[in-house]
C-alpha cells in the first residue's frame, strides 16, 4: 500500500542530500559576518520549515480523516506529527548550538523566532500523551484529529505574528523582495530545502509501512487465534 | 561578535550536523528494527501454520 514507488524516492533522497551537503561544503561561499559557522543555516533552517510544513500536513490530514472516516488519514496525520516533532527537537538543537557560536549565548529568551518555535514544539508534544491516553480507537482519532487541525491553524498563525513583530534580530532569509542571499547561497539553500523535504516524505513513507505492516500483522493473530479457538 | 575562527567555528558546524545526522540514523535504526521484527513473527507465524 504504501510501498509503492519507496525504492526511487529512498534514492532521490540520498542523492539529494549529497548533492546539497557538496554544496553547502564545496560551493557556497563563506558569510562575510559570520563566516564558517553560518554553514549551520543550511540545515537548521530547512529543518524548521520542514517540520513546521509537516505540522500543518498534519492537521490537513486530520481534515480529511474527519471527513471521511478514514483510519489511515490519521495514521497519516500521526506520523506526519510525530516527524515533524523529531525534526523539531533538531531544529531546537542547531538552533542553540548557532545561538552559542554567533551570539555567546545557547538561548536568548528575547528573540521571537526562537520562544515560538519552542512554543510550536512544545504545543505538539502535548499530542501524545493525549492520543495515548485515549483506549477506544474511533475516539482516539477523532480527539487526535481535533487537535491536530487546531494546532495545525495555530502554526501559520504563529508564523505571521512573529514576522509582525518589531525586533527582527533573527535573519529573514526569504521574503516578498527576495531576501538577501546572494545566488551561490540561495541555490544551495533551495537544494538543502528540496533535500530535506525529500527525507521528510521518505521517513514518513517509512514509518507508514512499518505501520501498516504491523497492522496486517495484528489482524493476521487475531484470525490465527479465531481459528483456533474454533478448531477447539 | 565577530566571526569565529575557523577551527572554532569547525566544532560547531560539526556538532550541528552531527545532531541532524544522528536524528536520523537513530530514527531510521528504529523503524528498520521494527520492520524486521515484524518480519520475524510473520516466518514464525508462517512455519506454525505450515505444521
Amino acid at each position: 500500500m504504501y510501498s509503492k514507488g519507496f525504492k526511487p524516492l529512498a534514492g532521490a533522497t540520498v542523492v539529494t542530500l549529497a548533492t546539497a551537503m557538496a554544496l553547502v561544503f564545496f560551493y557556497a561561499p563563506l558569510d562575510a559576518d559570520q563566516g564558517f559557522v553560518q554553514k549551520i543555516f543550511y540545515v537548521h533552517v530547512p529543518m524548521a520549515i520542514v517540520s513546521l510544513c509537516g505540522f500543518v500536513a498534519g492537521g490537513i490530514m486530520a481534515i480529511r480523516y474527519l471527513r471521511s472516516g478514514d483510519s489511515s488519514w490519521d495514521v497519516r496525520s500521526y506520523v506526519a506529527i510525530h516527524l515533524s516533532i523529531i525534526l523539531g527537537v533538531g531544529v531546537l538543537a542547531t538552533g542553540a548550538i548557532w545561538a552559542k557560536a554567533s551570539w555567546g549565548h545557547w538561548w536568548v529568551w528575547d528573540e521571537p523566532v526562537l520562544v515560538s518555535f519552542l512554543v510550536v514544539v512544545l504545543l505538539y508534544c502535548v499530542y501524545y500523551p493525549l492520543r495515548f491516553s485515549i483506549e477506544d480507537p474511533e475516539r482516539q482519532a477523532r480527539y487526535s484529529s481535533v487537535f491536530a487541525i487546531a494546532a495545525g491553524a495555530f502554526v501559520p498563525l504563529n508564523f505571521a505574528a512573529v514576522r509582525m513583530a518589531e525586533a527582527y534580530t533573527h535573519p529573514r532569509v526569504l521574503s516578498q523582495t527576495g531576501g538577501n542571499l546572494p545566488g551561490e547561497m540561495r541555490l544551495t539553500f533551495l537544494v538543502s530545502l528540496l533535500a530535506m523535504t525529500l527525507l521528510f516524505v521518505t521517513l514518513w513513507k517509512l514509518e507508514l509501512i512499518s505501520k501498516h505492516a504491523s497492522m496486517q500483522l495484528k489482524r493476521l493473530k487475531r484470525k490465527l487465534a479465531e481459528r483456533e479457538a474454533v478448531a477447539a | 561578535m565577530p566571526a569565529l575562527p575557523l577551527d572554532e567555528a569547525g566544532k560547531y558546524v560539526a556538532a550541528a550536523y552531527i545532531v541532524f545526522l544522528t536524528l536520523v540514523v537513530v530514527y531510521v535504526a528504529i523503524i528498520g528494527a521494527k520492520i524486521a521484527r515484524i518480519d520475524r513473527e510473520l516466518t514464525e507465524l508462517a512455519s506454525e501454520d505450515d505444521q
